[in-house]
């Protein structure tokens, strides 16, 4: 399955791409950057429109500040930033003058979760949708592939308010585009009977690896959600699954604490559904060395290793 | 001019106390230091008032050092803003009279409380105004105190580097913060040689003399292509007596006898002028 499956860019591309496309028929929209747009991929947007870019230098909490400043104004903002320094060092920005004060910035957390790989843990955000789950007013969202990032970019333009969008570095493959996007609506890629994998970002793809290697090896049938948006969840779409009564694992590329898995399983217990359930995430220790691809393959966040783990949490025999 | 001015600043110190006296909750000494910069503003400087909040060529005031609202909210509703007596629910259950700036009363630009923040808001107002061609000018107000966070000085770079002459930051200079003088918790002097080297230019001044203030605010920018900084010397606790320059009343509420001699001080003052 995986096979048919074609290769895309980096979503980071088609942020910047889709960006220098709505800025072609908007001069209120401004990207901020700090000194962040080589790896932001907004080399582009800088050369095609200079008066919309606004550098700040290294200086994160600068960034925010300024953005929310721009934002009141009426400009549409895009604060562009690694997400390890945006959502951690200017998160105080984030909650006090993006949010609280209701300026909308879309906040753009790049190269994210562990994309910096063996840059360590400085550069790594596993944090983010924790902190901004509790905070007031800001929509959490993180694409899967091309087409959910340039569907996120333009709906997050549309709303004026703020949102977080969070992008990997890496080029993605291209999932289906068949099935609609809307910011706060999970996607159903698949649909299955014995189990359903809920991931989120760059985690959707390895469980759609998961969910065919689950057919192939045991003719296990699986629902694959991209649950893009982690606040507002998709509860609506989490209690269907649910009362479909189908084992549910969550995957993110974020710590097991305080993520998309838990914001699911609060929903779930207080609703009343008992379905066995499985976190998938970076575990809560000094997180392991090497490139994204190696730190996934050890934490199991790969398609093999969501496989094993959907296969304990049915109890079924991982021997072919 | 001159008594107008001077006998609002004293009207304001009433009101102050008299809403911190009976919210039994308040910034005290820094609203009382802050005020009369804040009446010159208002009444005689910025293009701002409840008949044009929504227009996008009104000058913009953030009051980064938030905390001092006392003083912001009886000035906004002496402007018209609200019903002065919608103060009588400061701090109260329910009332979005909170004790820091908040949108959800009229006339507030931006919601303030942690410190360090204001400066980086109005240098995005400022740049927007310079990207819109638009010459509307950008007040904040920080504390001396306040200059320690970070962020401050973040700000302070990025206004000089877009050349931010329509942006005029205040400090209030009153050399008083919460556990101690400026000096002994954590020395911010030379503000002026500070912000210059920043690329700043900076004026000091008596943050209690209207004329002055009002002179010197009209003298923006005082360079152009460069951001302004007005070091307003002030007292904590300005205009009642045993308030001066006492740590305490950084949030000290009177009690019913300070309360009456306080506003006896002021009554007093007000027949002097």
């Amino acid at each position: 399955m995986d096979r048919e499956i074609n290769m895309g860019k980096a979503n980071l591309e088609v942020f910047s791409e889709t960006l220098q496309h709505i800025a072609e028929s908007n001069r209120d929209l401004l990207v901020v950057t700090s000194d962040s747009r080589g790896s932001g991929k907004l080399v582009p947007f800088a050369q095609r429109f200079p008066d919309q870019l606004v550098e700040v230098g290294i200086a994160e909490q600068n960034l925010v500040g300024i953005s929310a400043g721009l934002a009141s104004t009426g400009k549409q903002v895009f604060a562009v930033s690694p997400a390890c320094f945006l959502t951690a060092r200017s998160l105080e920005q984030i909650k006090n003058d993006v949010t609280y004060s209701d300026n909308a910035v879309t906040v753009v957390g790049i190269s994210a979760g562990v994309s910096y790989g063996a840059l360590g843990s400085t550069h790594h955000s596993l944090h983010d949708y924790a902190v901004l789950r509790a905070i007031h007013n800001i929509i959490v969202c993180a694409p899967a592939d091309n087409f959910e990032t340039a569907e996120a970019v333009r709906q997050a333009t549309a709303l004026n308010q703020p949102v977080y969008l969070r992008f990997g570095k890496r080029p993605m493959p291209l999932l289906r585009k068949d099935v609609p996007f809307a910011l706060g609506k999970g996607r159903v890629l698949q649909e299955g009977k014995d189990l359903a994998i809920v991931a989120t970002g760059e985690m959707v793809h390895p469980a759609l690896e998961a969910a065919a290697l689950l057919k192939e090896s045991a003719d296990i049938v699986t629902t694959v959600i991209s649950m893009h948006t982690v606040k507002p969840l998709d509860t609506e779409l989490l209690a269907q699954v649910a009362a479909a009564g189908m084992p549910i694992l969550t995957v993110e590329e974020h710590s097991v604490y305080g993520g998309m898995g838990e914001a699911c399983a609060s929903f779930l217990l207080q609703e009343g559904f008992h379905n066995r359930f499985q976190v998938m995430g970076i575990p809560d220790e000094y997180t392991v060395t090497g490139s994204q691809q190696e730190i996934f393959d050890h934490y199991g966040l790969n398609g093999q290793g969501i496989m094993e783990t959907a296969q304990q949490l049915l109890g079924v025999s991982q021997e072919k | 001019m001159k008594e107008s001015l001077a006998k609002k600043s004293i009207e304001y110190r009433k009101r102050i106390l008299k809403y911190i006296y009976k919210a039994k909750a308040g910034h005290t000494g820094g609203s009382l230091s802050c005020v009369d910069v804040l009446n010159v503003l208002y009444n005689r400087i910025m293009n701002v008032g409840p008949a044009n909040f929504d227009s996008p060529d009104r000058d913009r005031y953030v009051q980064s050092k938030g905390h001092c609202v006392e003083a912001l909210f009886v000035v906004l509703a002496d402007q018209g803003f609200f019903p002065e007596s919608e103060l009588e629910t400061l701090c109260q259950y329910n009332s979005h009279f909170i004790g820091h700036p908040t949108r959800k009363v009229p006339g507030v630009e931006q919601n303030t409380g942690a410190l360090g923040h204001g400066l980086s808001l109005s240098v995005g107002m400022a740049i927007a105004a310079k990207l819109d061609k638009k010459d509307y000018q950008v007040f904040t107000l920080m504390g001396d105190g306040e200059l320690a966070e970070g962020s401050n000085w973040e700000a302070a770079l990025t206004a000089s580097h877009y050349k931010l002459d329509n942006l005029c930051a205040i400090v209030d200079y009153n050399r008083l913060q919460i556990s101690a003088p400026t000096r002994d918790v954590c020395n911010t002097d030379p503000v002026a040689d500070k912000f210059r080297s920043f690329g700043w230019e900076v004026v000091e001044v008596d943050g209690h003399d209207v004329d002055e203030l009002e002179a010197t605010f009209r003298k923006l920018p005082f360079v152009p292509g460069k951001p302004s900084l007005v070091i307003a010397h002030t007292v904590k606790g300005k205009g009642i007596s045993y308030m001066e320059n006492v740590l305490k009343w950084h949030h000290g509420v009177p009690n019913e006898d300070q309360y009456e001699q306080a506003q006896k001080e002021l009554d007093s003052a007000l027949l002097a002028l």
